[in-house]
């Protein structure tokens, strides 16, 4: 496993376009806040924010490169934190 | 793996011959820091114990009895803050679930060894920090265990200091957590597929992820309650723009999920002993191990029932009421299964089957008063009264607190190469048994008529059943307290305890007594499953 991690040096212009990408998306996440867009800010938002994350885990973190026992296990904790906030909006949308 | 008795030679005790506290406090070994563990919790389940009964005490008569107002309000409190974040926690699985996890699996540790005393020392130093905020600062917390805004965002006792005491808590959890995930996946011993894992360690394996996934959500939440207490930033005060209700979301989200933390590691061990105290294989063993994972994810998925009075939608009271009753299904083919399983059995009544039989009766009366909760229709009536105190504990220690004293009676001779008194064992759990059916079955009773929970007084038409209550919880402590100085005698000064008495097929006794430091001479290679009896060579 380790060797076959090792085997995927990410290059650093690989490195820099995700860095770059990243603070466009930040950019993005200031200017989304300026439109009126009523209750999809939120999901605007919350989209952005997964972007990033994705970025940041698939390259910074290598997960692209990981077995696949990793990527399930990170879908896991992925899918139970959806639940967690599918389950709280769940109330504030329909309350 | 040959049986040899060990015990004059001390196994893990003598460790190369390191002695002193020292050996202790900074040992990688899963089997030290597993005891170390268990003198933890229990020191802190006797403190609780004490705060209760002194709550018991308070509510004997009507009026002020022993204690005032804000008193009652602090042990309350206390009590639930100890019994949860201190005691039944990390109970099962930092205790046993150290002790016996990775000899099951055939491993001579957990994955992490030195995470494992790390995760040993946060569990301190947040219990430090819990137990320092009681007498510093405002004083101990009032706001109950749960720390609801926005009274805890207000109140002038310790709540930062406690809920940052909690904090450091969560991240032992946390790492004990992917501890046992990783030690499953990566540690286990040739011959030992998911098949042949024994349904303790199923279920810590579904504990743990739970522990890894929830936990994070109320370390967050409590650290928000501190920004909103020192720097007021409105986050749960509606004057503000703030939502009180998200803090209840966010709350229940990680201790609604804690409560199968709590009681999924007891339901191993109940799954291990039924089977040896019966003297036949566990009956259906793969529904029991992936209901355990089944009651993880449904059980993550129901944290809304605790919220039904306040304010929430209701469309999502009826969804939270809906999901709430799938956790039922796969609890109850555990509890089948078992009875399955001593079906026609040879049951041998000793001190572990009797606290796994009792286990199965109140858990049984907890998880159906929980359908009487989870409903929202009735839950309603009873809602904030003592049903709800009656019904939780019936689930939390009729549950939890019955496997952890049957795992106590079953494991802990192994680990000491010595064992109790069976009488005193048996008479102990009589009175506990009896004592906590008068204490928790009254306080239900109570609550159907009425009477509100963390209330200081009540009405006199109350008075009867508070006192049949408390007296009750008299008979229940001296249950324990017969219990734990039996052990306590047995295990430093009882019979040796050597081979296999019990008759178990798991890997656990197939190694000497006490077990050596690594656990095993050689290498095991499995060959059997763990209620395989004939195939382990036992009678």
């Amino acid at each position: 496993m380790t060797n076959e991690s090792a085997e995927h040096i990410l290059s650093y212009g690989k490195l820099v376009t995700v860095w770059v990408t990243l603070l466009v998306l930040t950019a993005a996440t200031i200017m989304v806040t300026r439109v009126e867009l009523g209750v999809w800010k939120v999901w605007a938002a919350l989209a952005i924010a997964s972007i990033k994350s994705g970025l940041v885990i698939a390259f910074f973190m290598h997960m692209k490169y990981e077995p696949r026992l990793f990527r399930i296990i990170l879908f896991v904790a992925l899918f139970t934190l959806a639940g967690f906030i599918g389950g709280t909006f769940f109330d504030v949308l329909y309350r | 793996m040959s049986q040899e008795t060990a015990t004059a030679e001390g196994g893990f005790w003598s460790d190369s011959g390191k002695t002193g506290i020292g050996s202790w406090i900074f040992s990688t070994d899963h089997k030290r820091i597993g005891l170390m563990y268990l003198y933890c919790v229990l020191s802190f389940f006797m403190v609780g114990v004490l705060l209760g009964v002194l709550i018991r005490l308070e509510l004997i008569a009507p009026g002020p009895t022993i204690v005032t107002a804000q008193t009652y309000n602090a042990l309350f409190t206390v009590h639930g803050v100890v019994m949860i974040f201190l005691f039944i926690i990390p109970g099962i699985p930092a205790s046993f679930g150290n002790l016996v996890l990775p000899i099951q699996l055939g491993a001579r540790d957990v994955a992490f060894p030195r995470v494992n005393l790390f995760s040993w020392w946060l569990y301190v130093i947040g219990a430090v920090i819990v137990l320092v905020s009681l007498f510093t600062g405002g004083g101990a917390p009032d706001t109950g265990w749960t720390f609801y805004v926005p009274f805890s965002a207000r109140t002038t006792t310790n709540v930062s200091l406690a809920v940052f005491g909690v904090f450091i808590l969560g991240f032992s959890s946390i790492l004990t957590g992917i501890n046992f995930v990783t030690t499953i996946h990566r540690m286990r011993a040739p011959g030992m597929n998911w098949t042949r894992i024994p349904l303790f360690t199923w279920s810590l394996y579904a504990t743990a992820w739970v522990q890894i996934l929830a936990t994070p959500i109320i370390a967050i939440t409590l650290l928000l309650v501190v920004t909103e207490r020192v720097l007021g930033l409105g986050l749960f005060d509606p004057s503000r723009g703030g939502d009180p209700i998200m803090f209840q979301h966010m709350f229940w989200i990680y201790s609604h999920p804690a409560v199968y933390i709590m009681i999924l590691p007891g339901m191993g061990v109940i799954s291990d002993i039924i089977p040896v105290f019966s003297r036949k294989p566990i009956f259906g063993y793969k529904m029991i191990a992936f209901s355990s994972l089944a009651i993880a994810a449904a059980g993550s998925a129901v944290w809304g029932h605790h919220m039904y009075t306040s304010g929430m939608s209701d469309l999502g009271v009826m969804v939270f009421s809906f999901l709430t009753f799938l956790v039922a299904i796969p609890s109850a083919i555990k509890v089948f299964n078992w009875v399955s399983t001593m079906y026609k059995g040879s049951i041998s009544l000793e001190a572990p089957m009797l606290f796994a039989l009792s286990f199965i009766l109140l858990f049984s009366i907890g998880g159906l008063s929980g359908l009487i909760l989870g409903a929202a229709s009735t839950d309603i009536h009873v809602h904030d009264t003592h049903f709800v105190v009656g019904h939780f504990h019936y689930v939390m220690f009729g549950g939890t607190g019955f496997a952890f004293f049957a795992a106590a009676h079953y494991w802990l001779p192994k680990y000491f190469g010595r064992r109790y008194e069976e009488k005193p064992a048996i008479i102990g759990w009589v009175l506990m048994f009896i004592g906590f059916n008068v204490l928790y079955f009254t306080m239900q009773v109570l609550g159907m008529e009425g009477m509100p929970r963390r209330y200081y007084d009540y009405l006199p038409e109350f008075a009867r059943l508070n006192f049949v209550a408390t007296v009750g919880s008299w008979i229940m402590v001296a249950g324990i307290l017969i219990v734990l100085w039996n052990l306590w005698r047995g295990l430093l000064k009882g019979e040796p305890f050597t081979g296999n008495p019990w008759g178990g097929a798991s890997l656990e006794w197939s190694i000497p007594t006490p077990p050596p430091t690594e656990n095993f001479e050689e290498d095991p290679v499995v060959t059997h499953g763990p209620y395989d009896f004939k195939g382990a060579g036992v009678p």
